[in-house]
């Protein structure tokens, strides 16, 4: 099992590291928010009272690559499915969730990797932890909102027989994830109804949960944060293996 | 008469492959109408049929890819329906479209087989050098896959469906679109495996000469039931056919049959607007 794993998850990082023009790619947006939206917006932040911008709109962009990168991931198994890699991983002797979980734990990976090179960015354009000393805990939050959003990457492409569907899935499923979750503005000062839907939307208790870590102020406190997406990792988890394990070719 | 040479072959000998009342219905469709059959131990059965027969239907329940709506199966023993690890580490297969990872080099697809299937690190990169050799492609175990023309490709995916000693090897059109010379290659290969390591090859092919000059038996499929099984020279003396072709014309008819555009094919073309090598 381990070594299925193992090899499961190296094969997710070798493509990804093969595919510079991906990796450089999917900086693109990052940058632009975080260059555009950051200084862009940020004296008119400041003097509303909000502090600085960058500071509170960096773990924000951090979550976003790492939303989009996990969540393509996911995908990327109608790939595998076109391409027949997948035929070759479904008749091996083991079994669908061990495959699902080996994927996934790649895919995972791959977006804590890119949510790591905006980190650095946001660094270089001037963003500051408050502690440095809660940066591995940052990373847990990376981790886990990697792994949730690839594990729905993965529920998804199960239903999906080809590409067609993909610009539907970034309009109506990763977009709004990611402008209802408190990315760009702060959720305290939200109306009630932003506020609701916000609270539905887990990518808002990722990027709370690395605000927490990374700046010290957050909205839903750090442990409620971490305990729902625990929770919510662990059933987005069980969704995907479920309906991959489903997939008939 | 025909009937008494398959009462005879099953009771005489050991099948490894064995169906039974095989059935699928896709909704309304029945690409799978009651199919019996079975191969021996050591055999080179080919599985005929136009397209759309029931032929790659088959192949994918025997794999496990595909639940059969009704009937048995056994591979070497094992029901590919409640003993998929079994099953599946009996055969290996080279589906009929390229299944190989194109972003990962010949060797590291290998790898990935092999230790997908168990195969212990010695055992696995001692049998990646063998099988590398086999096909020709020692040379090339660095380069990226998609680096590679198809029969390339197809060389590498036999080599990777050989790696884990399977005892039956399934080909879906093994040869398809690829030229006289390589297609003679693939096929020498398969011989010599089957001589030399006794194993058991189940293939498709829409080649009737390959079928001819390669297989020990043959079952043609169509509508989904198989209409005629036997040594390529008995189909051909019950049709009083000079060739395989021939014969399999009689059985199945001239008219052509529908062949439904997949999403694999819009996914190609897709691609291809796209830069990416199919």
């Amino acid at each position: 099992m381990l070594n299925t794993l193992y090899i499961l998850w190296l094969r997710q990082l070798k493509r990804y590291g093969r595919s510079r023009a991906r990796i450089v790619g999917s900086l693109g947006q990052p940058l632009l928010f975080l260059f555009a939206l950051g200084f862009g917006m940020g004296p008119i932040y400041e003097r509303a009272g909000g502090g600085n911008y960058l500071q509170f709109l960096a773990p924000g962009i951090i979550s976003m690559s790492i939303l989009f990168t996990a969540i393509f991931s996911g995908i990327e198994i109608i790939w595998d499915r076109q391409f027949g890699f997948l035929k070759e991983m479904l008749v091996a002797p083991i079994s669908r969730w061990n495959i699902m979980l080996g994927r996934t734990l790649g895919g995972a990976t791959v977006a804590v990797l890119q949510g790591g090179i905006v980190f650095l960015i946001a660094l270089i354009a001037g963003f500051r932890p408050e502690n440095w000393a809660m940066v591995p805990v940052a990373i847990i939050f990376m981790f886990l909102i990697s792994l949730l959003f690839t594990a729905l990457g993965t529920a998804i492409a199960s239903k999906l027989q080809d590409m067609q569907g993909f610009q539907l899935i970034m309009n109506f499923v990763v977009m709004p994830l990611f402008f209802l979750s408190g990315a760009l503005f702060p959720l305290d000062t939200a109306p009630p109804t932003l506020l609701f839907i916000a609270k539905l939307d887990p990518l808002s208790y990722g990027i709370d949960g690395l605000r927490a870590a990374l700046l010290g102020q957050s909205h839903f406190g750090i442990f409620i944060d971490g305990g729902i997406l625990v929770v919510l990792t662990i059933l987005f988890l069980a969704l995907g293996s479920y309906l991959f394990s489903k997939i008939e070719l | 008469m025909f009937l008494f040479y398959t009462l005879f072959v099953s009771a005489a000998s050991d099948p490894i492959i064995h169906v039974d009342h095989l059935v699928r219905q896709f909704g309304k469709l029945t690409a799978v109408n009651d199919v019996s059959f079975s191969v021996q131990r050591g055999e080179i059965f080919a599985f005929l049929g136009p397209n759309g027969a029931g032929k790659t239907t088959t192949i994918k329940m025997l794999t496990t890819l595909l639940h059969p709506s009704s009937g048995t199966m056994q591979l070497d023993g094992h029901d590919p329906v409640h003993d998929q690890a079994g099953a599946r580490r009996s055969f290996g297969i080279v589906f009929q479209d390229p299944s190989s990872d194109d972003e990962l080099t010949a060797w590291e697809n290998l790898e990935f087989h092999g230790v997908l299937y168990g195969v212990d690190k010695a055992t696995r990169r001692k049998r990646i050098d063998e099988m590398l050799k086999f096909v020709e492609l020692d040379d090339r175990r660095d380069d990226l896959v998609k680096q590679f023309s198809g029969g390339m490709k197809r060389r590498l995916e036999i080599a990777r469906g050989l790696l884990h000693h399977p005892k039956i090897f399934f080909l879906d059109e093994p040869t398809i679109g690829l030229d006289p010379q390589t297609r003679n290659h693939i096929w020498d290969y398969i011989k010599k495996l089957n001589k030399e390591e006794g194993i058991t090859v189940f293939f498709t092919t829409h080649y009737m000469e390959e079928a001819d000059r390669v297989a020990d038996r043959v079952a043609i499929i169509d509508h989904g039931q198989i209409i005629a099984q036997g040594t390529p020279a008995s189909l051909k003396q019950e049709t009083n056919a000079q060739s395989l072709e021939d014969a399999f014309l009689t059985l199945t008819g001239k008219a052509i049959r529908p062949e439904e555009v997949s999403a694999t094919d819009h996914m190609r073309t897709m691609s291809r607007m796209w830069g990416r090598r199919s």
